[in-house]
């Protein structure tokens, strides 16, 4: 009795039989070299679920609120699931909004402008990355300064000058900048150009400059085509920033073209004007759910690009390497 | 020789070995002048839409701010009056230098919150797990919607406070008891932390990309060493975010201060078309602001390659 227990102690015990065991235990729960234990899994989800709902949350506040009839939205027993499928605040959002014509509008005005940008802003990072002349450091420095410059001081002499020209509510006050270098947020897409530029081998153009091809041409033949997806990912990113972009053009075409956003931003009075408050019956005032489904109705296009092209939003700048040394 | 002036076209560079040192040095400088005309014709679309458009229009902001100016259907009147829209602003206007101290604070409060907010979740994004996919997806949602309109949407329905926190009484009584110099930062992270976090999409982007640049060999050289997770993380991986961090920054600050929705620039904007203001006063104010953001810029970007120096220095 007593040399048994002498022989495995306790501790003895654990050290030969049970450390295996609890090496494993321990990898199990806090991970090793290959990999990651449950403890720490277990936090990286609950923190991804938590950050998660925090983005989703407004959204799926947003899109339920909107199908809810009237009457639900009067029960205080029905929160987040409606007993019905209620499309008539769509029906009031969609002509309230115009929709047609404000989606056109708003298509043209954020696409053309993106269009013209990318390819200005190709010309001038292209212009940077491969050729050699005095005062590039300046044009840099300038470049930055029109990122920071708040557009508030620009803005007046620019819309009194508009307002000359009688360009004020035409699509045209958005589109000359843009042809010119001075988009929105141009100086950020010059500098991805910039960068792709720099990072692509000058071989085949120098070869090409031998053959007697000229420098358009170089740039048009086989700068272009190597550089494709900085063009996808700027068009893209343009597309998204002058879509939401409200303010410039808030300014630049009051009383002209009526974007999407602008008619979101009067959506009361234009309720207001259709369904006249005295007139209708109670059911079809302005509710909550009637602003919430104009609200979706005017982020459904981004969100339905975002979920088709979400490989080239996730992937861009890997592939053209924003980040900038 | 006798036509140096032409420029020479590239020829076969056989011919170039075989010419005297002169005429290979002059044909260098021709060389050089014409790739620096090509190089400005390239940029030349950008140089004029720079003049008409942010240089121009910025001159003539300036001599409003220091105008009165009146607007009339046919002509712009103006009538000079000195630095006076300047001291008006900065000392006559009770609600103006409070907007922009609000907005200092905010700015303060608001870039590290993202920068590291950001920072976290694209060292999350870098890992490996399952349904990685969706939650790249939901992440950079911000990107795509953050607006003006949804933001105030959001901020209207209360989604973008803390709200269990923010409406404990023992938290109320906490923020009671704080120097007036913090409360409001305290008070503004609370209510707003939320809304911070719709901000970071394009930061998070940028890190992540960052984050797999750095060569995995890196990591296992580290291991074999054996250094721990935490050590990897402050010897590699921060110093190595070091550059991208300013970047990130001055995107933020410049973000958040062109916001559409920001208070300084909705006030700024009411003037414009106030007739107590106008636009001279309006001009005046935006040249107080933009010297404010420039300042702000500085104090961060100062701040951020001080603590890069060093960084890179214990790498």
């Amino acid at each position: 009795m007593k040399s048994v227990m002498s022989n495995t102690t306790p501790t003895g015990m654990t050290r030969s039989a049970f450390q295996p065991l609890l090496d494993r235990l321990r990898s199990f729960l806090f991970g090793n070299r290959v990999h990651r234990g449950i403890v720490f899994n277990t936090l990286l989800y609950i923190l991804l679920i938590a950050i998660g709902f925090v983005y989703l949350q407004p959204l799926l506040f947003m899109f339920v609120t909107s199908i809810k009839s009237p009457d639900d939205l009067l029960n205080p027993m029905v929160q987040w699931v409606p007993t019905e499928f209620y499309l008539g605040n769509y029906e009031k959002g969609l002509r309230v909004l115009a929709y047609a014509d404000t989606l056109f509008a708003s298509v043209m005005v954020s696409v053309t402008p993106s269009l013209l940008q990318t390819f200005v802003a190709s010309l001038v990072g292209y212009g940077l990355a491969r050729y050699r002349f005095w005062g590039k450091p300046l044009v840099f420095v300038l470049l930055l300064a029109t990122f920071i410059i708040p557009p508030q001081n620009t803005l007046i002499p620019q819309m009194l000058t508009y307002r000359d020209m009688g360009l004020l509510g035409n699509p045209l006050a958005l589109i000359l900048p843009a042809l010119l270098g001075q988009g929105y947020r141009s100086a950020i897409f010059i500098l991805i150009f910039y960068q792709t530029f720099q990072s692509l081998p000058k071989v085949l153009e120098e070869s090409a400059r031998l053959d007697g091809a000229s420098d358009v041409r170089i740039f048009f033949s086989i700068a272009m085509p190597a550089a494709l997806p900085a063009y996808i990912v700027s068009f893209i990113f343009s597309v998204v920033w002058y879509w939401n972009e409200t303010f410039l053009t808030g300014v630049f075409l009051e009383g002209g073209v009526t974007t999407l956003p602008m008619q979101l931003s009067r959506f009361t009075q234009a309720y207001e004007n259709l369904y006249p408050p005295g007139v209708v019956n109670i059911f079809d005032r302005l509710n909550e759910a009637v602003k919430m489904s104009g609200t979706f109705l005017n982020i459904l296009p981004l969100l339905v690009i975002y979920f088709i092209l979400q490989r080239w939003f996730v992937e861009s700048v890997e592939m053209t390497g924003i980040t900038g040394e | 020789m006798n036509t140096p002036t032409t420029p020479v076209p590239a020829s076969t560079p056989t011919t170039v070995q075989t010419l005297p040192i002169q005429r290979s040095a002059r044909r260098e400088i021709t060389l050089r002048t014409r790739e620096a005309l090509y190089g400005y014709g390239f940029i030349l679309i950008w140089v004029i839409g720079f003049s008409l458009f942010t240089l121009i229009p910025l001159i003539q902001t300036f001599q409003y701010s220091l105008n009165k100016v009146t607007v009339t259907a046919q002509s712009i009147s103006l009538d000079f009056v000195e630095w006076a829209n300047y001291s008006r602003a900065l000392f006559t206007d009770p609600n103006f230098i409070e907007l922009v101290i609000g907005y200092m604070i905010e700015t303060l409060v608001s870039v590290p919150i993202v920068l590291i907010f950001a920072m976290i979740i694209a060292m999350m994004l870098n890992l490996n797990f399952k349904l990685k996919a969706l939650f790249r997806v939901i992440f950079f949602l911000p990107i795509v919607i953050t607006s003006g309109p949804v933001i105030k949407e959001l901020t209207a329905q209360g989604a973008a406070s803390v709200p269990s926190i923010a409406s404990v009484p023992a938290v109320v009584e906490f923020i009671a008891e704080l120097p007036r110099a913090l409360r409001s930062p305290v008070e503004y992270l609370l209510t707003s932390f939320v809304l911070i976090l719709w901000f970071s999409g394009v930061q998070i982007l940028i890190y992540l990309a960052s984050l797999q640049k750095i060569d995995r060999s890196i990591y296992e050289a580290a291991a074999i060493d054996g250094a721990s997770t935490w050590e990897i993380f402050w010897k590699i991986i921060l110093p190595s975010l070091s550059t991208v961090t300013v970047v990130n920054a001055v995107y933020t600050i410049v973000t958040l201060s062109h916001f559409s929705e920001n208070k300084v620039i909705r006030y700024i904007y009411d003037q414009t078309y106030d007739v107590q203001g106008g636009i001279g006063y309006a001009s005046a104010m935006a040249f107080i602001y933009f010297a404010v953001m420039i300042v702000l810029l500085g104090i961060v970007y100062l701040f951020l390659m001080q603590w890069a120096k060093r960084g890179q220095g214990t790498r």
